[in-house]
């Protein structure tokens, strides 16, 4: 099926997620989407997928003018998207989960429809029980579910969201085969990543979105150069350095091992020294999000250690850390760094130590009034968290934080935030390496993780690369790091990808 | 904000001509006159002492309850568990004062006991609420609404069993306790100055619990968001289950009262329904514990009041019952909108 994306507009309040996008990808193509996070890929392959409407402009199926209302509406035109996270039901079989987004008749044909998921799977050389439950696959293999389950509804346009995140290598392999096949068969295939090696060896054309904007196609073969400069722009201007000047070591992890059910990270070593800063770069989803956790105390490592002060901590519990000078701060401001309907004053006394029964009233009024003067919250001490915005949000988690500290684990720290509001934060923050505090901050802003670091640690797939000098980097370096390319082979590559053996 | 104020003032009283017009409605099609049945449950509340202190008696109990349900509702939990906390207060208490009537203590010694076995009883049945929840990932209505059907079923057995009176299998109750066992009622009516005072004190104790305490401070923070609480420093799943103690020893407390100035025995219906009505009362007042008592009141003496339905005019008592919930419904319901029609979100 043909596909024509004009001047696709949306609007997420003030953000213009997706800006005037025109997109032709005929049939039979398979279609690369690159871009960072938050560059717009996903919203746009909602508006296609029918999730949410686009605010303006036009989809045309070979030719026609579509409005997709629904996830529903898309597939009864042909699409179908897979998504990051396989939506499918674990403690469901797999016959289930097909015939659950089956639209029709009151009673289930389940041996038909058996015969139809055999003869699909067999067309593909998957090897897919029926009968057998969700929650017993990989997630390759709910992968492969997911795609045999919309091209049995009728798929002739196929999305894939990220599709090779935590899947091995022969799953991809297969993965990759399969695509090919259906490109053959005219479907289209529209592959969204931020894996500059996968789009490379798979992609028929690729277009490259930066802040909402399509601000470029190229046909395969590609020059990765010139799209690693697409996507993260080549002007960078960096600020003075100050060198590194070593301290005491604060913190250090002894072969830590982590895991969730996509990831395996293993085997890192770090030491972090006071008032060192460490930057943690690469795409989402790479092994950040748990990496940082892990040195939280919020999740327990499978292996290795944690040391904080030289006191080994591993397998105590967040609070254990805080009370050793560890603080973390979450990139979800409201999900779960503050409380919604208490106010400022509130979270300020909840922040301190327990001084008696009751709460002092003046005193959390002046400290408060002090902590919002100090950190330019712009709200009243009796101001909802809720009612302040992001900017101020953020301000009001670092003031939250407690003084002084040995380390400081730091989510996305700037994200979302105008200019002016990010440099009064890492403002903020440098006063706090002054007096010793290390720091260990994710960002997806490769400006941010040059100007910031002193070392930085570049994830990639639940690879990690040893702590790199901040002076040895270059943002087109960083940037084919973070999608995958100049990666050494590793001895343990095999392992690092595939945490399940497929049965 | 003061024309805000003004409007929210408005849609309360609406809701409440709301749900006065849809009870009307209810008694047209049962073929009663809605005036006649108002004035009969305006007279049951307000035509003698007797009457007063009977709404009194009643506001006891579900003070306390309500007390109690603020707490876990500040903390984000639905402890419907509580009409069985009441219960095991009450057994509790009937279990303590059995062991002591015969012996040499004083009177108001053993009575001083038996409220604490109470609250000890309702505590343990809350604990075990909180436990399923922390422990077992029941959610609390779930493991509460179990718990209840154990404990009323657990009650009986008593009644019937090793509690029965001598001689008979009967459902109606224990036998009544010696007199020396009962919470005094100086002013020879059926309210006891005693449980009126401690529902008082545990009404005014839960609203500086949550208003000025660091304790409510965070379990309004483990209520609102948990795993913010958590980051913050607060020790969550330990508050969860500091509110399911504190709010069944409350509960504990209730069925004490029930056995000791109520009753004076053990009875299957013990709870009297106070726990659900004291969870329809927190919820009316949208969880403001300063409000607890004025319509905890006002409840208890629909109670009352609904009472003289049966007697003067054949009907069913359950009018005061379709009141007071209609009233929540009616009130939750012209909330929402009101917040649809005025707050618009950006």
């Amino acid at each position: 099926m043909n596909i024509e994306l004009r001047h696709i507009h949306k609007y997420f309040g003030k953000v213009h997620a997706n800006d005037d996008i025109v997109l032709n990808i005929p049939a039979g193509t398979i279609q690369g989407i690159l871009g960072e996070n938050g560059a717009g890929k996903s919203t746009l392959m909602k508006v296609l997928s029918g999730f949410i409407q686009a605010d303006g402009g036009e989809i045309l199926l070979d030719g026609k003018a579509v409005i997709i209302k629904s996830p529903a509406d898309a597939i009864r035109y042909g699409i179908g998207m897979l998504h990051q996270d396989p939506l499918d039901f674990p403690p469901m079989t797999l016959l289930d989960n097909f015939l659950l987004g089956r639209a029709g008749g009151l009673f289930l044909d389940r041996k038909a429809a058996t015969q139809n998921i055999r003869d699909l799977a067999g067309q593909f050389g998957f090897s897919l029980d029926p009968e057998s439950y969700v929650d017993s696959l990989t997630v390759g293999e709910r992968q492969q579910l997911e795609i045999l389950r919309l091209l049995w509804l009728g798929a002739r346009v196929l999305i894939l969201d990220e599709p090779t995140t935590g899947i091995s290598a022969s799953q991809k392999d297969k993965l990759f085969e399969t695509l090919r096949k259906l490109a053959k068969q005219g479907m289209t295939i529209i592959f969204v990543s931020h894996k500059l090696e996968d789009v490379e060896v798979l992609c028929h054309k690729v277009a490259v979105l930066t802040s909402g904007k399509l601000v470029g196609e190229a046909p395969a073969p590609f020059n990765a150069k010139k799209l690693v400069e697409m996507m993260f722009g080549k002007e960078i201007s960096l600020g003075a350095r100050r060198p590194l000047k070593p301290g005491a070591k604060v913190f250090e992890l002894r072969d830590l091992a982590v895991e969730d059910v996509r990831l395996h990270l293993a085997d890192i070593n770090l030491e972090v020294n006071a008032g060192e800063v460490i930057g943690v770069a690469g795409m989402e989803g790479s092994g950040q999000g748990l990496f940082i956790r892990a040195c939280a105390g919020l999740i327990r490592p499978v292996n290795g250690q944690v040391l904080v002060n030289n006191h080994d901590l591993t397998g105590y519990s967040y609070h254990v850390f805080k009370r050793n000078g560890v603080s973390f701060m979450p990139a979800s401001r409201m999900e779960e760094g503050l409380v919604i309907g208490l106010t400022l004053t509130e979270h300020f006394v909840l922040a301190e130590e327990i001084q008696g029964l009751f709460i002092d009233g003046d005193k959390g009024r002046k400290l408060a009034e002090e902590r919002i003067k100090s950190f330019n919250i712009r709200g009243t001490p009796m101001s909802t968290v809720e009612s302040l915005s992001g900017g101020n949000q953020q301000r009001a988690l670092l003031a939250l934080l407690r003084n002084p500290l040995s380390l400081l684990l730091l989510e996305h720290p700037t994200r979302g935030l105008d200019i002016e509001s990010a440099i009064y934060i890492w403002s903020k923050l440098k006063e706090r390496c002054k007096q010793g505090t290390s720091i260990l901050f994710i960002s997806s802003d490769l400006e941010e993780i040059l100007q910031y670091s002193d070392r930085v640690l570049v994830f990639f797939s639940g690879r990690v690369t040893p702590p790199l000098d901040v002076s040895t980097l270059t943002t087109e370096k960083l940037g084919e790091l973070i999608g995958g390319m100049g990666w050494p082979e590793s001895k343990n590559e095999a392992r690092v990808h595939e945490k399940k053996p497929v049965a | 904000m003061k024309k805000n104020q003004w409007l929210k003032i408005g849609f309360q009283l609406a809701a409440i001509v709301l749900a006065l017009l849809f009870t009307t409605l209810v008694l047209l099609m049962a073929g009663a006159s809605p005036l006649q049945a108002y004035s009969n449950v305006l007279q049951g509340i307000f035509s003698s002492t007797a009457d007063i202190t009977n709404v009194l008696a009643a506001w006891v109990p579900l003070l306390l309850a309500t007390a109690g349900v603020l707490i876990t509702f500040a903390a984000g939990l639905w402890n419907i568990g509580i009409e069985g906390q009441i219960v095991l207060g009450a057994v509790f208490t009937t279990g303590a004062l059995r062991l002591l009537q015969n012996s040499s203590l004083p009177g108001g010694w053993i009575i001083v006991i038996g409220f604490i076995a109470g609250l000890i009883g309702g505590a343990i049945w809350g604990a075990l609420a909180g436990v399923l929840k922390t422990f077992g990932g029941v959610n609390e209505i779930f493991g509460g609404l179990g718990l209840n059907f154990v404990a009323t079923a657990f009650a009986l057995y008593l009644i019937i069993g090793p509690w029965g009176r001598p001689g008979i299998a009967s459902t109606s109750g224990t036998l009544i306790f010696p007199t020396r066992l009962w919470l005094p009622t100086p002013l020879n009516v059926a309210l006891s100055p005693w449980a009126l005072g401690l529902g008082i004190l545990a009404a005014i104790l839960v609203y500086f619990l949550l208003r000025g305490t660091y304790f409510g401070l965070r379990l309004k923070a483990v209520g609102k968001n948990m795993r913010a609480a958590f980051l913050l420093g607060v020790p969550t799943w330990q508050y969860s289950m500091y509110a399911f103690l504190l709010c069944g020893a409350l509960a504990g407390l209730a069925g004490a009262v029930q056995v000791t100035a109520v009753y004076h025995r053990l009875i299957p219906t013990i709870s009297s329904g106070y726990g659900f009505l004291g969870l329809l009362v927190a919820m009316l007042i949208n969880y403001q514990a300063v409000w607890a008592a004025p319509i905890a009141l006002f409840y208890a003496a629909l109670n009352i009041g609904g009472i003289q339905l049966p007697i003067m005019m054949k009907m069913d008592s359950s009018l005061s019952g379709v009141l007071q919930g209609i009233l929540v419904l009616f009130v939750l319901m012209v909330e929402g909108a009101r917040q649809q029609l005025f707050e618009k979100k950006e």
